[in-house]
């Protein structure tokens, strides 16, 4: 198996689905010419050509919109956002529409769409531009959310998403960027709405998304041999659909529960899970299920404030002994 | 170099060993096939036997002294040999068994301590109850101490905040059941390895139940006679200064003995090609033990009389009480009786004892109301016997025979005087 970076993985999958399917395109700022402002879409200019490939102008709500009426019209829009704190931009597309459309046209109208780019902090740009709005997406009934931690999970999910008939939101990392994996050559996907235990254990669960689970496995490994805890990692993969029962599997194996996310804590994807495992796995649990998140304030742009306002490994190990 | 003789592993369950006597001392020469002492197992006492030839150098355990199998009992060697010296045993089985139960609470605390940083330890995890107290305990501790019932109050808990957590109710459960209320003590799940009587009982008893096609007869017979000349004989008896009493089971011995010389196709067994039946009546009972049940034979039964037949089962039950029946006194049987009726039993039919024909089983005697020669509803002394027939060898009528012919002799004990 070839080892490539997230973002060449992301990149492959658009790749390989433009080339599948006449119907994709993609659209963003800066995509083509300056092959993506994260250059996740370099090359694809060159191979794919300005009718695939298009620079959209600086107006979220303009190529949005545009994107969401593409897609009623049965195109299979790919649509970058530099940042996904500019979708707020184009709220009433993205959230609004893109959610409504199939539900308000009776069924008759599907938005295969699906809306890309980085969604996280942590690299010192700012209250503006640092947000993570999964928990957004998925507070919203017609929206699908997944957010990919390894090279293997984004193309597999990023394929899934774009051949799937409603609107996709893909939440990746700059962080995550540069990471390398393994990454089959052959044509794979991975189904919406199943989450990967990336480390079996006995003791806690640890249950996260996109970065965060990649911290968590690095926790795990302190916690194994400092702490002599024995903790298992559950990466969602998918938000919304969510995999439950992956989740509640997990605690009743472990009994222990601690989510980490990069959602700042007030109606994160924390609250929803721990609303589950306490409704449908409360005999099991031996602790009370805590929540590692970033902390409750706009982004600091003070990078050293930032790293400790952001989950970390050290805060991830502390939450774990709190309970196990 | 001397030798050392090892407390021997006599049975599969056997974990130590009792030296009852010695039947050599120290500076004695021995040689192989001697007699060395007696060894008391769980099971019985049986001989260790010297196969070693030289001088008894060093008795390690003294008589009535108790050791772990494989722990030396004696060195032989020769005469003037200094004897290897050797730790006193150490009596470990019951302590050992505890602390395995101990360990694994041990561990799961020491699990739950080793990753608790800011927790107390746990030090006595029973307390006293107290009812009023507000205990602490997660979600999965609550459910476990209630399967287990265990009340949370009797708990300390040793998790965040001194809550209770999964290893407290744990840990709890296998070390202070004892400071809980009797009435809430739980039924404990327990595992116990066959033994070997309780092996050969499942053997044996499968193979009969699934092999030998078993009919049923019952018949109600009038105790009262039986119960009355039991009553005077065991008073002549007593001014005849004879320490003898006589039960029941004797009169029902003798019964059946003198009932097989009657009906002799009862006294029977299978044999593939032919049936075989016995010159003499081997007459088994059985005896229950707390863990299992044998069965002695009374050899020749059908020449002895009631009080030799009553002098002999109580031998019998005896040794098999304290467990020293040979293998010969249990095996060779021609038919068996087996007695619940001192259990309150009404009636019950027992699995065939092969290779017998047949088992006689005994319920108690009641009290009940029945209808006399002359149509007068009377209080009557009844008891149940039931057999259970080997198809094979004897068919319903020779059953009904013989329970005939015992429910007679059961009803005039005089007969079976003469």
């Amino acid at each position: 198996m070839a080892i490539i970076t997230y973002r060449d993985a992301i990149n492959q999958a658009m790749a390989e689905e433009i080339a599948r399917d006449s119907d994709v395109f993609i659209m963003g700022e800066e995509v083509a010419q300056y092959k993506g402002a994260y250059k996740v879409t370099r090359g694809l200019l060159e191979k794919f050509g300005p009718e695939r490939i298009i620079d959209a102008p600086i107006s979220e709500a303009g190529f949005c919109g545009l994107g969401v009426g593409a897609a009623m019209m049965g195109l299979r829009p790919v649509v970058e956002f530099m940042f996904w704190s500019f979708c707020y931009v184009a709220f009433d597309q993205v959230i609004n529409n893109a959610a409504n459309i199939r539900y308000m046209s009776g069924g008759l109208i599907n938005i295969p769409i699906v809306f890309r780019g980085p969604g996280n902090g942590g690299t010192n740009v700012g209250a503006t531009h640092s947000h993570t709005p999964e928990n957004f997406v998925a507070n919203t009934p017609g929206l699908k959310v997944v957010c990919p931690s390894t090279p293997y999970d984004a193309k597999g999910l990023l394929k899934s998403a774009i051949r799937d008939n409603d609107p996709v939101f893909v939440m990746e990392n700059t962080l995550l960027y540069g990471n390398q994996g393994e990454v089959p050559e052959d044509d794979y996907v991975i189904p919406l709405g199943v989450a990967e235990v990336k480390k079996e254990g006995s003791d806690i669960s640890l249950v996260a998304h996109g970065r965060c689970a990649i911290l968590c496995l690095e926790a795990a490994e302190v916690l194994a041999t400092e702490h002599g805890i024995n903790a298992e990692v559950v990466d969602l993969r998918s938000i919304r659909p969510l995999d439950e029962e992956t989740i509640l599997q997990s605690v009743k194996k472990t009994n222990r529960a601690v989510l980490v996310e990069e959602n700042k804590p007030f109606c994160g994807v924390g609250s929803q899970i721990c609303s589950i495992i306490q409704e449908k796995a409360f005999d099991y649990l031996d602790a009370p299920i805590k929540r590692v998140s970033s902390i409750d304030a706009p982004q600091i742009y003070s990078m050293p404030l930032e790293q400790e306002q952001i989950p970390n490994i050290e805060r991830i190990i502390d939450t774990v002994l709190e309970i196990a | 170099m001397a030798n050392i003789i090892e407390m021997p592993k006599l049975s599969d369950t056997m974990t130590d060993g009792t030296v009852v006597s010695w039947l050599k001392k120290e500076g004695d020469v021995v040689e192989s096939g001697d007699i060395l002492a007696e060894i008391e197992t769980d099971k019985a006492t049986q001989e260790l036997e010297c196969f070693d030839e030289g001088t008894i150098l060093k008795i390690y355990v003294q008589a009535s002294g108790k050791a772990p199998c494989g722990h030396p009992l004696c060195a032989i060697g020769e005469k003037g040999e200094d004897p290897p010296k050797v730790e006193e045993p150490v009596a470990k089985p019951e302590a050992e068994k505890e602390n395995k139960g101990q360990e694994e609470a041990k561990a799961i605390q020491a699990k739950a301590k080793s990753k608790t940083t800011k927790s107390p330890p746990a030090k006595n995890p029973v307390q006293a109850v107290n009812s009023k107290q507000r205990s602490f305990a997660s979600p999965l501790a609550r459910k476990i101490a209630d399967e287990k019932g265990i009340p949370l109050e009797a708990i300390k808990g040793s998790g965040p905040s001194g809550r209770i957590v999964q290893a407290d109710v744990i840990a709890a459960s296998q070390a202070g059941i004892k400071g809980i209320p009797a009435a809430s003590v739980p039924l404990e799940e327990k595992i116990t390895p066959v033994s070997t009587i309780r092996e050969v009982i499942a053997r044996r008893l499968l193979e009969s139940k699934t092999q030998v096609p078993h009919f049923y007869l019952e018949k109600e017979v009038d105790a009262s006679p039986l119960l009355k000349t039991r009553v005077a004989l065991n008073e002549k008896l007593k001014k005849l200064g004879q320490s003898i009493k006589l039960t029941v089971n004797d009169y029902i011995l003798k019964a059946s003995a003198e009932a097989l010389r009657t009906v002799p196709a009862m006294n029977s067994s299978w044999e593939g090609e032919n049936i075989r039946q016995h010159g003499s009546v081997h007459l088994s009972f059985g005896v229950a033990l707390e863990d299992g049940l044998v069965t002695p034979v009374i050899r020749d039964a059908e020449k002895k009389d009631l009080v030799t037949i009553s002098r002999e089962a109580r031998e019998l039950i005896d040794k098999a009480r304290s467990k020293k029946l040979t293998p010969e006194e249990m095996s060779g049987s021609t038919f068996t009786v087996t007695n619940l009726g001192m259990y309150g039993i009404n009636s019950f039919y027992g699995i065939i004892n092969t290779p017998n024909a047949g088992i006689l089983s005994v319920g108690g005697t009641f009290k009940k109301p029945i209808v006399d020669e002359n149509d007068n509803i009377i209080i009557g002394n009844r008891m149940s016997v039931g057999i259970s027939g080997d198809h094979r060898v004897v068919d319903g009528a020779v059953g009904a025979l013989f329970l005939q012919a015992l429910a007679e002799n059961l009803e005039n004990p005089a007969i079976m005087m003469v």
